[in-house]
């Protein structure tokens, strides 16, 4: 019997410099550097500081994944890399140095779709991903529900956020209520402590809504409806409870994304529902995604919280889907691509 | 195996570098095998991989055939000048064979008589600049407006020298952007040493562009 393909996986679109090995869906190493505390005072992202970060972060993290899989690059069947979308000058940092690695070592190179490799590393918790499959995509900077045919090429985008994407919408509302950047993680936490009392508005949920943008979706006025509650709190003097904005405005996001999800899937007549991104390691959207599956008979698949957020074991678990389903590697000129679409799933 | 990506001529060479102890080691002891340069300031990233390839290739040598990577180490516009070094980075890191870095700026000055004004485009309107004696950095590297770049030299070298001519007002020399071969020649003494390899430090000589957010604006009217 032919082995699973042992793949190296290399990722730096944003601010975490991420490398993985993976062997088939085994999960070998899972080696993290991020950047994110340099950005936290700038309430975001600097692309300059991330790509710095990259830099300096690549060979030794590179050489932890290696070491914790007890492997060399030798032993390598393929090299994948995040080839967008994500930010340019970050994005070329670890595509460079994939090349590199690519050619010392005389490996193929795929240069690969982030978005699809938030789907993809599911199958490293839960196998081998059953198709057609609905994949709800959440994340800093995508808000997307996806029909995946084939993970190794066949992506249908259903529908997509018209403005903010979820994780922006936790790292906005985050600022206003004084909790840290990132801002789903204190958002998560606080409404553990809070109430679901104020009816903050369901984006695009509207029957009128519907008929158009029946699997879109907006954030960017659930936050300004929660900046005004805080506002007119603060002007007549009052106290903000904070655990219960924030389980409101969580329970807003949640509730629109599971919904539309469960609906995709009915509507599809698909039976399995995955959901990957970062904004997939809120507790909340997990329960209240699984209470709906459970309710028409779905299964629901989301990764553990970890591999949910950027890490290269993503990247590196589509590389080995791609290796085992044949897909041609990239050229060692390969390109990145900053607004790659969802349905190039490798470049 | 020699990489620059300081400047829009994305370079990658493979150079001999001979021991003069050995016996019947040649003149020059350092010797351009093959080289690649694209003139290219958007495209670092997709150039340079391939273009190394190309020159082992033409060399008739395989990547374990390196005893060493030489990386211009700019000043340089970030983001192609980081493609180069993280390309040497990753080649030296996965070959387990040293990387140098060198100034790019020296590969311009190097070995160039007189006292020279090396510059190279910065964009923004500004160069990044260096002075020369004898071919020896004397001052610098700087970042800085060509007009407030005020030194004694006799001549000026590099394409932000050439797109400035006006404002230096000086004679131009070749050449125009790093030369391999004095890459090359810069690291020769450490390669024939084999001398430990090094972290290579990007000399970016700009603090990146980053503004902290203002007060949010009221969403209450
Ligand atoms: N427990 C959580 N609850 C809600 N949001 C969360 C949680 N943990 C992380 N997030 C959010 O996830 C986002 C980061 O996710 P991820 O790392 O996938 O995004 P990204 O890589 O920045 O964006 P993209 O994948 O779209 O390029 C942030 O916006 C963060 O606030
Ligand atoms: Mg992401």
């Amino acid at each position: 019997m032919k082995t699973e393909p042992l793949v190296l996986g290399i990722e730096t679109s944003c601010d975490e410099t991420g490398v993985g090995v993976v062997r088939g869906h085994t999960l070998l190493a899972d080696e993290v550097a991020s950047s994110v505390e340099e950005h936290a005072r700038f309430g975001g992202v600097v692309p300059e500081v991330a790509s710095r970060a990259h830099f300096e972060a690549m060979v030794p993290t590179v050489q932890r994944a290696l070491d914790t899989a007890g492997i060399t690059l030798a032993d390598v069947d393929a090299i994948a890399v995040t080839a967008g979308p994500g930010l340019a000058g970050a994005l070329l940092v670890g595509v460079a140095a994939a090349k590199a690695y690519a050619l010392a070592a005389g490996k193929p190179i795929y240069g690969v779709n982030h978005l699809a490799a938030h789907v993809a590393v599911d199958t490293l918790e839960h196998g081998p991903l059953p198709e057609p499959a609905i994949a709800l995509l959440v994340s800093g900077g995508h808000s997307s529900l996806l029909q995946v045919d084939d993970l190794a090429g066949r992506v249908e985008p259903l529908g997509a956020t018209i403005d903010d994407a979820a994780g922006e919408a936790f790292d906005k509302v985050a600022r206003l209520l004084g909790l840290p950047f990132p801002g789903g993680p204190p958002i998560d936490r606080a409404a553990r402590d809070g109430q679901i009392v104020i009816p903050f508005p369901r984006g695009l949920s509207a029957a009128r809504d519907l008929v158009e943008h029946r699997f879109d979706f907006s954030f960017s006025g659930l936050k300004t409806a929660v900046a005004r509650w805080v506002e007119a709190r603060q002007r007549a003097g009052e106290p903000v409870p904070v655990n219960d904005v924030a389980a409101s405005f969580q329970e807003a996001v949640c509730d629109v994304l599971t919904n539309k999800a469960v609906d995709a899937c009915l509507d599809r007549g698909v039976r399995t529902l995955v959901i990957g991104g970062g904004v997939a390691a809120n507790s909340r959207i997990r329960a209240l995604a699984q209470e709906r599956c459970d309710k028409h008979g779905i299964t629901l698949r989301v990764p553990r919280p970890k591999l949910c957020t950027d890490n290269g074991a993503m990247v590196a678990a589509l590389g080995a889907h791609l290796v085992a389903a044949g897909a041609a590697p990239g050229a060692l000129g390969l390109p990145t691509d900053s607004a790659m679409p969802i349905t190039v799933v490798t470049a | 195996m020699v990489v620059d990506s300081s400047t829009p001529a994305v370079t990658a060479a493979l150079v001999r570098v001979e021991d003069p102890e050995l016996p019947g080691a040649g003149d020059p002891q350092v010797t351009v095998l093959a080289e690649r340069v694209t003139v290219d300031g958007r495209a670092h990233g997709e150039l340079l991989a391939p273009q190394i390839q190309a020159v082992l290739a033409e060399g008739g040598a395989a990547p374990g055939d390196l005893a060493a990577v030489v990386a211009g180490t700019g000043p340089g516009p970030f983001t192609g000048l980081r493609a180069g070094m993280v390309t040497a980075a990753a080649l030296g890191h996965a070959l387990d064979i040293p990387v140098y870095g060198v100034c790019s700026l020296d590969g311009i000055g190097h070995g160039q008589p007189g006292r020279l004004l090396v510059a190279t485009d910065a964009r923004r309107k500004e160069v990044y600049w260096a002075v020369y004696s004898g071919g020896v950095r004397v001052d610098g590297p700087a970042v800085d407006k060509p007009a407030a770049v005020s030194v004694e030299v006799d001549a000026a070298a590099g394409d932000g020298a050439d797109r400035y001519a006006e404002v230096f007002g000086l004679p131009l020399l070749p050449p125009r952007y790093p030369s391999a071969r004095a890459l090359a020649a810069l690291a020769a003494d450490r390669v024939r040493a084999k001398a430990p390899g090094e972290t290579l430090t990007p000399r970016y000589l700009r603090r990146p562009d980053a503004v902290a957010p203002g007060e949010r604006k009221p969403a209450l009217p």
